[in-house]
């Protein structure tokens, strides 16, 4: 099927920049249809937690404008959504939290400024894990999101409205964070192309922490293509983060089109325990032959404290967390009790009704680690394993140019079936957090189905190989169509 | 002292770093705008705001840890101090805690003589607070965020120092090495130089420490001296009666001259520091520190010395005129300008200087007369132009606006008399006036020279040389 002949929502970027460019439709005709269709499925699935078809309206005739007299930006009139943790200037940022529930932001993050210049599109803002804490969207204060393959299952999270809405083709790409898998995991439950960058590759500056040393800005598209020209835009030093890295950009795009073979496979052993969905570990073997018939050679790796990253991770997070959201306190913006009798009051109630369960039961934890005569046990131990996986992957990239193997133990799950069980729910991201403790770029491509649901596989490579994953991602998806396949309500 | 007690006392210093921005935002530092207008969002603690290090301020600290003769470190790590306080808006303080980045300093109170050393422990950069506004509030506080995130460096000495006297010595020193430096304006008025001090007794030739004491906030020298001496009773008083000294936070009121108890340990915060994420470490290359080194200005101890060997001054007269850059300059400019002895300029830069200044409540800078005007002024009274007490005439003239020492002195015709003739007339005038005197005197009364000296200073308005003028008496006197 030509791009021609496919409606307007189920083309990439980069068939509608050619669209767009050959005067097919304009962006504002684009932005009508998505905001059509944002209309219609936008609260069966709860993807979104504001639309902003005004201000949409206008930037893409600003686009329109733009294009016909050459000006337009490297994303000129493409349609996006930011993830709801992105602040945006003068439209409400709620973080998927009653604290921030009549929050205006009075700046742009750096995120949403170069999109916005590269003249992207904005149709609203995502429904998400409150603070980005949680994987299935059900800590959400706006109600979870629902996976478009089958509404009663979860479609992950912590960015689970970005996923949904790009999977359901209600926008083509969609920004989102991954902490400890929030952009990954979402993206394999939902059967869409999720990036996260190495740490520090895209500023952080105007996304609200969660915990700073692992938060990293991504994207979630259909394509590792669309991915490419996403990060081309997104990523780069800022003067406003001292913690992004003064490093060119490489081309993402123009890489894509390189071949792979030759390219080293790892293929760890840990990953095939008894975790992982046997049907799940099928089709992950199976996209692995795929690499393999385009030259890529697969060679066994450990990393034999993968085991220790969840644990690790929920000392890291949870420490950093409960520092990073002590500026929620009522005081100067958020949700603010009534009528409180003092300042004790003021805090503990104001918190108390701003923040939900799991954001309690992190700050908690958090607070407890840090604590004196507790610090060294928890936290500095935890910093300690932290190196340890680090090493781990160091290891591993001295015989391999990417780690390949599952993004999730299993397909989506039902909402409902994990909220209670704090613990399980944290072992969703067994795969991926390795790669936020290490400050690795990590990605998912849709690899296949099991029972109806997409399975993603999971891209880890060397810090600043973004280029290789998506290359290799690109080739896959030249070799499969998993990442066309649209569930059947949202056709 | 009391006897039989040994005071040990630690001081920990906050000075505010004179730079332009914050410390982690680009808001401007200047002092006394209207509340909330010097804070961005950055320092209101914005959700997604991050900060960014003011590179100025590792330069001040690098000159503060050289000048006092500290080790810089390499290596220097931000953590968090998290608690909560509404005048802290993101929940914690952005400090240094496990590796500060100055460390193992020391500097010298005392007279040359007897010198005693003090060491510092470390110096650490952090950020302030704002602060919370009651007075004029109904049933409510106000919270002013211009202050929060100004630069602050926390200078933290030894528990070297044994009276609230060598406390007080501490502290002027510390002040006037930053201010050498630059690094701060030390003004105290506005908080940009406070400390707390960690008091504690115990019996003298006891190793052990005794239990201390934190004495929170002193914004003066001499309520540093009071709240110490009023501590160091309140212990011994109470170890004395019985009692123990428990470990806690005290605040001196300065209106009742006492101190009281702020928090105990028990109730004492858990700050549950850990490494800001958000920032980097601190570091800094040996070449860094050597360019610092370059130009680092003459500090007070060596330009003492100086002082000393070059101009031949009193040890103390060195010390006093060497307490801020500026009145060092000034001597220095005024000695350069004058052929009259470098200490005579001494005298008058403490003396009747300095007195004006005090009275008029100005700095050196804002000095009515100006050095090179001075040196005039002085070189007339080396010339002979003018006594030394004509020119404290000429001097006041001078600061009140009436020009140069040269102009005065030919307005108000205060040329001394030199003229052998005229004094010799004045004198002849005064020995006819008083022949009573003149018998006393030829009898033996030699202090009645005084008295004939000043006749004759009264007849010639002060104008005679005093010199001449004596010489010329006791010729004629005959004896």
């Amino acid at each position: 099927m030509s791009a021609n002949d496919r409606e307007l929502h189920d083309r990439s970027m980069t068939e509608l920049t050619a669209g767009l460019d050959s005067g097919e439709f304009t962006a504002v005709e684009l932005t009508r249809s998505l905001l059509d269709r944002i209309a219609r499925f936008g609260d069966q699935l709860n993807a979104f937690i504001t639309v902003t078809a005004d201000e949409a309206l206008a930037a893409a005739e600003r686009a329109d404008k733009a294009r016909a007299t050459g000006d337009g930006g490297a994303l000129n009139g493409l349609p996006i959504v930011h993830k709801d943790i992105f602040c945006t200037r003068g439209v409400k940022t709620t973080c998927g939290s009653r604290m921030l529930e009549n929050f205006i932001s009075p700046y742009d993050a750096t995120v949403v400024a170069k999109l916005s210049n590269a003249g992207a599109v904005v149709l609203g803002k995502s429904n998400m894990d409150e603070f980005a804490m949680g994987s299935s969207n059900e800590t959400s204060y706006y109600g979870p999101v629902k996976n478009p393959w089958d509404l009663s299952c979860s479609p992950g999270g912590s960015s689970g409205g970005s996923a949904a809405a790009v999977a359901a083709r209600l926008a083509p790409a969609a920004t989102g964070t991954d902490t400890g898998g929030s952009i990954r995991q979402p993206a394999a439950l939902t059967g869409t192309v999720g990036i996260k960058p190495t740490y520090g590759r895209v500023s952080r500056y105007g996304m609200i922490a969660f915990a700073s040393s692992l938060d990293q800005a991504g994207v979630i598209t259909r394509t590792a293509e669309d991915a490419a020209r996403m990060l081309a835009v997104m990523a780069g030093f800022d003067e406003r983060d001292s913690t992004s890295i003064d490093q060119p950009v490489p081309d993402y795009v123009g890489g894509l089109g390189k071949s792979i073979s030759g390219l080293r496979v790892g293929i760890v052993r840990q990953h095939f325990d008894a975790g992982l969905d046997p049907h799940c570990a099928k089709s992950i073997r199976e996209s692995i032959a795929v690499l393999e018939s385009q030259g890529a050679k697969a060679v066994e790796v450990d990393l034999p404290n993968l085991d220790l990253s969840v644990p690790t991770y929920y000392v890291v997070a949870p420490a950093e967390c409960s520092s990073n959201l002590s500026r929620f306190d009522g005081v100067r913006f958020g949700h603010r009790a009534d009528n409180a009798d003092d300042l004790l009051d003021l805090y503990c109630r104001s918190r108390g009704e701003g923040f939900g369960d799991e954001v309690k039961r992190r700050i908690m934890t958090g607070t407890y680690v840090l604590s004196a005569g507790y610090y060294d046990a928890y936290y500095l131990k935890a910093q300690q394993v932290r190196h340890l996986i680090a090493d781990d992957f160091k290891k591993a990239f001295a015989n391999v140019d990417v780690i390949a193997g599952p993004t999730a133990p299993t397909p989506a799950f039902k909402l409902g079936d994990k909220i209670d069980d704090p613990i399980t729910m944290y072992l969703n991201d067994i795969y991926t957090i390795g790669a936020n403790l290490a400050g690795l770029p990590g990605m998912s491509v849709p690899c296949g189905f099991v029972d109806g649901l997409p399975v993603g596989l999971h891209l880890v490579g060397p810090h600043f190989a973004e280029e290789t994953l998506l290359r290799c991602a690109h080739n896959y998806q030249q070799q499969t169509d998993w990442h066309d396949a649209c569930p059947e309500d949202f056709k | 002292m009391r006897s039989g007690w040994e005071v040990v006392i630690g001081l920990e210093v906050h000075t505010q770093l004179a730079t332009q921005s914050k410390i982690f935002s680009g808001a401007p530092t200047a002092y006394g705008a209207e509340p909330n207008t010097q804070a961005c969002l950055v320092d209101l603690g914005y959700p997604g705001v991050l900060p960014v290090l003011n590179e100025e301020v590792v330069h001040m600290a690098t000159m503060f840890g050289l000048a006092v003769n500290a080790t810089v470190a390499p290596r220097s790590v931000f953590a968090r101090k998290n608690y909560f306080y509404p005048d802290l808006p993101k929940g914690y303080q952005i400090s240094q805690f496990e590796l500060p980045i100055v460390e193992h300093g020391e500097l010298f109170i005392g007279a040359a003589d007897e010198q005693k050393r003090i060491g510092i422990t470390r110096a650490h950069l952090e950020e302030d607070a704002g602060k919370s506004i009651h007075e004029g509030l109904d049933q409510s506080s106000g919270i002013d965020l211009n202050r929060a995130g100004t630069p602050l460096l926390e200078i933290v000495s030894e528990p070297d120092l044994r009276s609230a006297k060598e406390a007080v010595a501490y502290m002027r020193k510390i002040h006037t090495i930053v201010r050498y430096l630059g690094i701060s304006d030390g003004n105290m008025q506005e908080g940009s130089f406070r400390c707390d001090a960690n008091v504690s007794v115990r019996p003298a030739g006891q190793e052990e420490l005794g239990t201390r004491a934190e004495l929170k906030n002193l914004n003066s020298f001499r309520f540093v001296e009071k709240a110490i001496n009023f501590e160091i009773d309140r212990q011994i008083d109470l170890i004395e009666d019985g009692g123990k000294v428990v470990q806690e936070t005290r605040l001196y009121d300065s209106d009742k001259d006492e101190t009281r108890s702020m928090r105990s340990k028990e109730e004492a915060n858990d700050y549950r520091y850990f490494p800001d994420p958000d920032l980097l470490p601190i570091e800094i290359s040996p070449e860094f520190i050597e360019a610092v080194r370059k130009q680092l200005p003459e500090l007070p101890a060596a330009k003492q010395c100086r002082f000393v060997e070059q101009y031949d001054l009193k040890a103390e007269d060195a010390d006093l005129l060497t307490g801020s850059r500026a009145l060092a300059d000034f001597y220095e400019a005024a000695a350069a300008a004058t052929d009259a002895p470098a200490q005579l300029v001494a005298n008058w830069v403490m003396g009747d200087l300095s007195g004006a200044l005090n009275r008029d409540g100005l700095e050196i800078a804002e000095s009515k007369v100006s050095a090179v005007d001075l040196a005039g002024l002085l070189m007339r009274i080396h010339d002979q132009t003018i006594s030394g007490k004509i020119a404290k005439q000429v001097f006041e003239a001078m600061w009140g606006g009436d020009g140069t020492a040269d102009t005065v002195i030919e307005a108000k015709g205060l040329k001394q008399i030199t003229d052998s003739s005229a004094i010799e007339a004045a004198v002849d005038k005064v020995i006819a006036a008083n022949p009573g005197q003149v018998a006393e005197y030829k009898a033996g009364k030699d202090k009645l020279i005084g008295f004939f000296v000043g006749r004759v200073m009264q007849e010639t308005k002060g104008q005679a040389n005093p010199g001449q003028v004596n010489k010329i008496l006791k010729d004629k006197l005959g004896n």
